[in-house]
């Protein structure tokens, strides 16, 4: 119970926390790197509803992430959507659009088992790029699209993305705290857990599996949207891109796979450490560090800092409290993915 | 539809398949021995590639030539690359092997981006620019050199997959790993080994694909993503398997390439991979996959 309200203090300070942070830091570059931090926070979280709750790790939503992008700018070119407030509007139309496109791509992806699904999905990334740079009368090919310019400008243009992007975050996260909460939940996680069995149980794995893909690549393709917004073009190199397939896996594992805070955790530390390893360093040096820290993340804490920090807490109270049962927390699902 | 068109894609499909099933057969290797995707194949690849460049390029050596020399090294890299990342992985291996080795390839590209810039280069060769005719057109010499290379190095796995003890042994370990290790295989030895030849046919491969089309250390993504879809028809951990699909796929890639246009080639490549996992999830042939499952 005290745990439970000492979680939500600190929920509420770190919304407040992100509420008030464009307000006081006004360096423009720097609320820019704020923008795209929550923006993989939507991502990492979204990613995490599949990839975390049913153990289906997916490197190919990234081309979700393009399909928005692209969907936004032609439809705002479609319908003659100018850039304003309203375009903002444009972002859940974005999502549907690449939610329905994920249906079928779901379908034939998780005919397939993990390993052979993490390939096909890396596949599909490909299929998107290539699309991206041939279906040239919808997408311009490599020459990419304008998408609508916003109407404010100066110190102010960064502040209105800011705050759709947080409430882009805090949309997702609260989807994905309902799921984990909901009975839908309990099912993913026992497909993550021993998938057949499930199946026996009676759980209908195949439209929760595909219910799960189709919400991360929903909410995944709102980002697009926004980012294609928020830069005003969309090139297929950028839109499609391998490294952000590679960013929301390494978000969700850094900070804890299969947990809420862990994807929030993740993509707080890793994509501002990645904006200044790209500006920092020289091309191919930050590479090296960015697939170093990976690895080091990878093979030092395999279960993530939220777990591995959660149970070093819990570790440290119970020996204060020696009667405490230590294992209160290893029931039977939630031995990873205790929630937050 | 013209006749000339589409031998010359089946004639080229199946000169470079030799090529493609030389980077699949190390891949589909490595998962049937030590049960991970090894995305890292794509950047080895490149690596391997890269190597020849340097010896063709600053010691002149001839490029078929050199692979005595970058095997070997490749050997050595892949085999150091278990030690110190690969067997670490305890537990969910399939799935932590995957973002290891995406970690792995990320530095190698890193690497190699700083150490040769992002510009394409091309191998060099007497052997690329002369050709022969056949059947009425011309093919170069190198897709032949490279097809006979890919047949002897192939042909040479072959021997030492079921002509050796140690061929065996590692049969073994792909058919049960736990087992093998009951009737004393040492399977960490074997997995590094295994790794090692994995990034010994990468460099061939590299080198095959080098002296073909010009690469940068970006090509990684592009290759991969053709050499899982291969390995993933050819049934995943099955050798066999993996040299019929690189060379099915290659050539109907090559033959929608000249018939059709080539920037829609590669996306039938991965329209047969949906198409045929709608019909059969565990691909063309019997898989290790199927078996566990």
């Amino acid at each position: 119970m005290k745990r439970k309200r000492v979680q939500a203090a600190m929920m509420v300070a770190a919304v407040i926390v992100a509420a008030v942070f464009p307000l006081v830091v006004s360096n423009a570059a720097i609320d820019s790197v704020a923008i795209f931090t929550l923006m993989y926070v939507a991502m990492a979280s979204a990613w995490n509803i599949l990839g975390g709750f049913t153990g289906y790790v997916s490197l190919g939503h990234a081309s979700f992430f393009g399909v928005g992008a692209y969907a936004f700018t032609i439809l705002c070119h479609v319908w003659h959507v100018p850039g304003g407030w309203i375009t903002f509007a444009m972002l859940p139309v974005a999502g549907v659009v690449a939610a329905l496109i994920a249906i079928p791509f779901g379908w034939v992806a998780l005919r397939t088992r993990k390993h052979t699904f993490v390939v096909i999905t890396i596949a599909y990334l490909f299929i998107f790029q290539l699309l991206a740079y041939n279906l040239t009368g919808l997408t311009n090919g490599s020459a990419g699209l304008g998408s609508p310019i916003p109407s404010w400008t100066g110190s102010f243009f960064n502040i209105p993305f800011f705050y759709v992007a947080l409430a882009l975050a805090l949309i997702v996260i609260a989807v994905a705290a309902w799921i984990r909460s909901s009975r839908l939940g309990l099912h993913l996680l026992a497909i993550r857990d021993d998938e057949d069995r499930a199946l026996g149980l009676g759980i209908k794995t195949g439209r929760l599996k595909l219910s799960a893909f189709v919400i991360a690549a929903l909410f995944i393709a709102m980002a697009g949207a926004l980012y294609a917004y928020y830069i005003t073009y969309v090139y297929p190199p950028f839109a499609m891109n391998p490294l952000d397939d590679l960013a929301m896996a390494l978000m969700s594992f850094t900070g804890g796979v299969g947990t809420i805070a862990g994807p929030i955790i993740g993509a707080l530390l890793v994509e501002p450490s990645q904006q200044y390893f790209t500006v920092a360093f020289q091309s191919g040096l930050n590479l090296v560090t960015y697939g170093g820290l990976f690895l080091v993340v990878i093979l030092l804490i395999p279960r993530g800092l939220w777990p591995t920090l959660r149970d070093f807490v819990a570790s440290r109270q119970s020996r204060q409290r020696v009667p405490q049962a230590p294992a209160a927390e290893t029931s039977v699902l939630s031995s990873e993915g205790g929630g937050q | 539809m013209n006749v000339g068109l589409w031998e010359t894609g089946i004639v080229t499909g199946i000169l470079t398949g030799g090529v493609y099933a030389l980077m699949a057969s190390g891949l589909t290797l490595v998962f049937g021995v030590l049960e991970i995707i090894n995305v890292a194949q794509g950047s080895l690849i490149i690596a391997g590639a890269y190597l020849s460049y340097v010896l063709q390029r600053y010691l002149h050596m001839n490029i078929f030539i050199g692979l005595i020399l970058t095997m070997p090294f490749m050997f050595c890299v892949g085999y150091i690359i278990d030690r110190v990342f690969i067997r670490r992985m305890k537990v969910d291996r399939v799935m932590m092997s995957i973002l290891v080795t995406f970690g792995v390839a990320l530095v190698i590209e890193g690497l190699l981006t700083m150490i040769f810039s992002s510009g394409y280069v091309h191998l060099q060769s007497g052997a690329i620019n002369a050709s022969f005719p056949f059947g009425g057109m011309r093919v170069p010499y190198i897709y032949l050199y490279c097809f006979l290379m890919s047949l002897v190095i192939l042909a040479a796995l072959y021997v030492l997959l079921y002509r050796t003890a140690f061929g065996r042994a590692l049969r073994a370990t792909v058919q049960n790993r736990n087992a093998a290790q009951l009737i004393g295989i040492d399977v960490n030895r074997m997995s590094s080994i295994t790794y090692g030849i994995g990034a010994a046919l990468a460099a061939a491969g590299g080198m095959g694909y080098g002296a073909i089309s010009s690469f940068n250390g970006n090509s990684q993504y592009d290759l991969i993503s053709r050499v899982l879809v291969i390995i993933v028809l050819g049934g995943m951990g099955n050798v066999g398997g993996a040299l019929i699909a690189a060379l099915g796929m290659l050539v109907v890639e090559d033959v929608v390439a000249a018939v059709w246009s080539p920037s829609w080639s590669t996306l039938v490549f991965f329209i047969i991979l949906a198409a045929t996992l709608v019909i059969r999830p565990q691909g063309l042939f019997r898989a290790k996959e199927a078996r566990q499952q």
